[in-house]
């Protein structure tokens, strides 16, 4: 299953490294990662899925838990929380198919924020699997470039990972 | 007053209660050596290759409970000392390395003797550190001996540019440290440990199956108490022999691969196993679908990521061990149920008959030395007192099943990543923590020949360590399965042209001897063992192809053991 780990980290140089040499070093997969400071300077806050069974997430848990700088973590997909994405996706757009690109980016919430004479390039957010459903209504073949974030989650109502 | 990086680097070690280190000196060090070299409050032994210092320190700590300290230089010095740092990872042993590094403004630089030390070492230590600033190097060591020392033990590396060691600063040690992000669990849960005390009192047919943690967690005086009350048999991982009296009869031996036929075939039918500070490796495991199939299992661990890794478990209980077994002890007094007479009468004499199997027999007529013959002579000419290192491969096999160790940190072993060459430079650590007491590295032709070139720092720091070189001329376990596995096909395990090791050990100013016969055998260990204040070099030409038993082929289930 899929599984998206939020987690509060020392804001030093070589964190992001240890967590990224974790997942390799014992073979567990990360479908996307991100990470930057918070409020507080001293912390950075890393979003990361990845998907695994019942037992394999119990240990990438723990194991996260068990690196020095990881100070808390929180699995968002045990409770109500909100996930999101940014994707920027330059496609594109001459002719009819101008039209029917905006009126398909519309439907999907997405903002043009550059054109040119042949290409649109759209800004959308939300949950991963709506970029996935925009990018697969898309011919493939208008396609030009795809830029995605990574997931960033954060936990519905009181629930909350902080100090 | 303000003292440079290196002096702070030494007031810090002192303060930290260190008196020890080991290392080899190089430039990115230079600095520190300086410092070393105008105070005596802090030793520093010089090995011959990087590798012996980690391995030395290992020693010393597994010996006496203490952290390990090592020094070493940048680049190579610190690549070198990986082997040993990543042992004691595997191992579970504290330690603090100290490499040396470029000056800061060359770090990225390729500059001479430059490597990433942090990312080197990253998968192998339990943290490490970088200081780039002179005003926190005192801290950073702080902090490093207090994660090396508490919560599971483990390696941290300190990199100290060259820069560093050279600023002034303000010298002030810290009393204590403490970090957000980590805080180790010291007290099990009490209602997991009243859960796992009614199952224990229920059990018909219990196991304690006892690990490395158990001896690190100085927990071997609370793990007899309750085996006792419990009248319950012990097994004991190869990592955690000693940690329960061996030559006790609720000892039933080591369990795993080379386990004895008693331990492994009651794990298979025990009902209830309760593992303490072990991880159910695939060495104790065997085939993990065929483990322990009928028993419920209890869980002690100071790691919770060490739970239900391997092996489902019923009740884990995170913290000290040795807290938690006293917790238990309490529970155990406390509890209205108490542990009925006779109760486990049949379980004992079920035990008992797979004992009379005997299965640790061996040839005792042999015109040939028989390894294991060697091993129960030391341990007879030494009264079981001895602190004994060892290699990898068949001879440490043989020492963990022929030495029954009555106490905990005697038996100095590299159990998780089996090391080659570590034995005798542990047993240089261990000689230099224990200086009168008898310390021997039972080794082998292959495994000595990785580390031969400490002969050379035992003879500078007079260490009197036997080693006893049970010599066969095969990379003995490596045959033993080209043997079993591979139709006899000895690809590369036979040891060509080895040294004369009586003229080595000669010329590094030690006594050398070879014995060719079992009748000299004992004689020529009570002679060695009379030369108190010599190293001696044992060199025995054993039978060629014995192969250890009991063992349990990969794929194996516990009740599937090999038997001679």
């Amino acid at each position: 299953m899929r599984h998206i780990i939020s987690i509060l980290m020392e804001n030093e140089a070589g964190a992001l490294s240890r967590v990224a040499g974790l997942f390799s070093a014992r073979g567990y997969n990360i479908e996307s990662l991100t990470v930057a400071p918070t409020e507080d300077p001293s912390l950075s806050r890393m979003t990361l899925v990845t998907r695994g069974t019942d037992e394999i997430i119990e240990q990438i848990t723990k194991q996260l838990n068990k690196l020095i700088d990881v100070v808390k973590l929180m699995d968002m997909t045990e409770g109500p929380h909100i996930e999101r994405e940014m994707m920027l996706i330059k496609v594109r757009a001459q002719g009819e198919k101008r039209n029917e690109l905006k009126r398909v980016s519309d439907i999907f919430h997405g903002r043009i924020i550059d054109v040119t004479d042949e290409t649109y390039t759209i800004e959308m957010t939300g949950a991963g699997d709506k970029m996935d459903a925009f990018v697969q209504t898309l011919d493939a073949g208008l396609i030009i470039e795809v830029v995605r974030s990574g997931v960033s989650g954060i936990g519905r109502g009181d629930r909350s990972l902080k100090l | 007053m303000e003292l440079t990086g290196a002096e702070i680097f030494v007031r810090s070690l002192h303060d930290e209660g260190v008196d020890l280190v080991f290392g080899y000196p190089g430039g990115a060090v230079l600095h520190i050596y300086d410092a070393l070299y105008t105070q005596d409050k802090v030793n520093h032994i010089l090995v011959r290759h990087e590798q012996a210092a980690t391995h030395a320190a290992d020693g010393y700590a597994r010996s006496t409970g203490k952290p390990g300290v090592v020094v070493v230089t940048s680049g190579p010095g610190a690549t070198n000392a990986v082997t040993g740092i990543a042992t004691a990872y595997m191992d579970s042993i504290p330690m603090v390395v100290f490499t040396g590094q470029v000056p800061t403004h060359l770090i990225g630089n390729d500059a001479f003797q430059e490597a990433d030390n942090i990312g080197i070492t990253r998968p192998c230590v339990k943290h490490n550190f970088l200081v780039k600033d002179v005003a926190d190097l005192a801290e950073t060591i702080k902090k490093a001996f207090y994660v090396a020392t508490t919560g599971r033990p483990g390696p941290v590396v300190v990199d100290i540019p060259k820069d560093v060691t050279a600023q002034k600063t303000e010298y002030s040690y810290p009393d204590k440290v403490s970090m957000r992000s980590y805080n180790p669990v010291h007290v099990g849960h009490a209602g997991q440990i009243k859960r796992a005390v009614r199952m224990m009192l229920d059990a018909k047919r219990p196991m304690l199956y006892t690990g490395g943690g158990v001896i690190l967690g100085n927990a071997a005086e609370s793990l007899t108490a309750i085996a006792r009350a419990l009248n319950y048999p012990v097994t004991n991982t190869l990592m955690g022999l000693g940690a329960y009296p061996a030559t006790d009869p609720q000892f039933v031996g080591m369990l795993g691969m080379h386990g004895t036929y008693e331990a492994n075939m009651a794990m298979h039918h025990c009902d209830v196993l309760i593992a303490v500070g072990a991880r159910f490796d695939d060495r104790v495991t065997g085939n993990i679908e065929k483990f322990c199939p009928n028993a419920s299992i209890i869980h002690i661990d100071i790691d919770p990521a060490s739970i239900s890794k391997n092996v489902k478990v019923d009740i884990p209980i995170v913290g000290c061990v040795d807290n938690v077994l006293k917790a238990m002890l309490a529970e155990l007094g406390n509890s209205k149920q108490q542990p009925g007479e006779g109760t486990l009468d049949g379980w004992w004499q079920q035990i008992n008959e797979w004992r009379s199997r005997e299965c640790l027999k061996y040839d005792r007529d042999s015109e040939l030395i028989k390894p294991q013959y060697v091993v129960e002579t030391l341990y007879k000419v030494t009264g079981g007192d001895a602190f004994i290192t060892s290699d990898v491969g068949q001879h440490q096999m043989w020492a963990a099943q022929y030495y029954p160790f009555d106490k905990p940190r005697r038996w100095i072993n590299s159990g998780g990543l089996g090391t080659m060459g570590f034995g005798l430079p542990a047993a240089m650590g261990v000689q230099l923590a224990w200086p009168d007491d008898t310390v021997a590295c039972i080794t082998g032709e292959g495994s000595i020949q990785m580390c031969i070139q400490e002969l050379s720092t035992c003879l500078q720091y007079a260490l009197p360590i036997k080693v006893i070189n049970l010599n066969n001329g095969y990379l003995g376990m490596v045959r033993q399965w080209q043997e079993f596995f591979y139709q006899k096909r000895y690809a590369m395990s036979y040891m060509e042209s080895l040294p004369d090791f009586v003229k080595l050990a000669e010329s590094y100013g030690h006594v050398g001897m070879q014995i060719t016969s079992p009748a000299d055998v004992e004689g020529a260990l009570i002679e060695a063992m009379q030369m108190k204040d010599r190293l001696v070099f044992m060199d025995f030409l054993t039978d060629r192809e014995e192969n250890v038993y009991p063992m349990i082929p990969a794929g194996g289930g516990q009740n599937e053991m090999i038997l001679i």
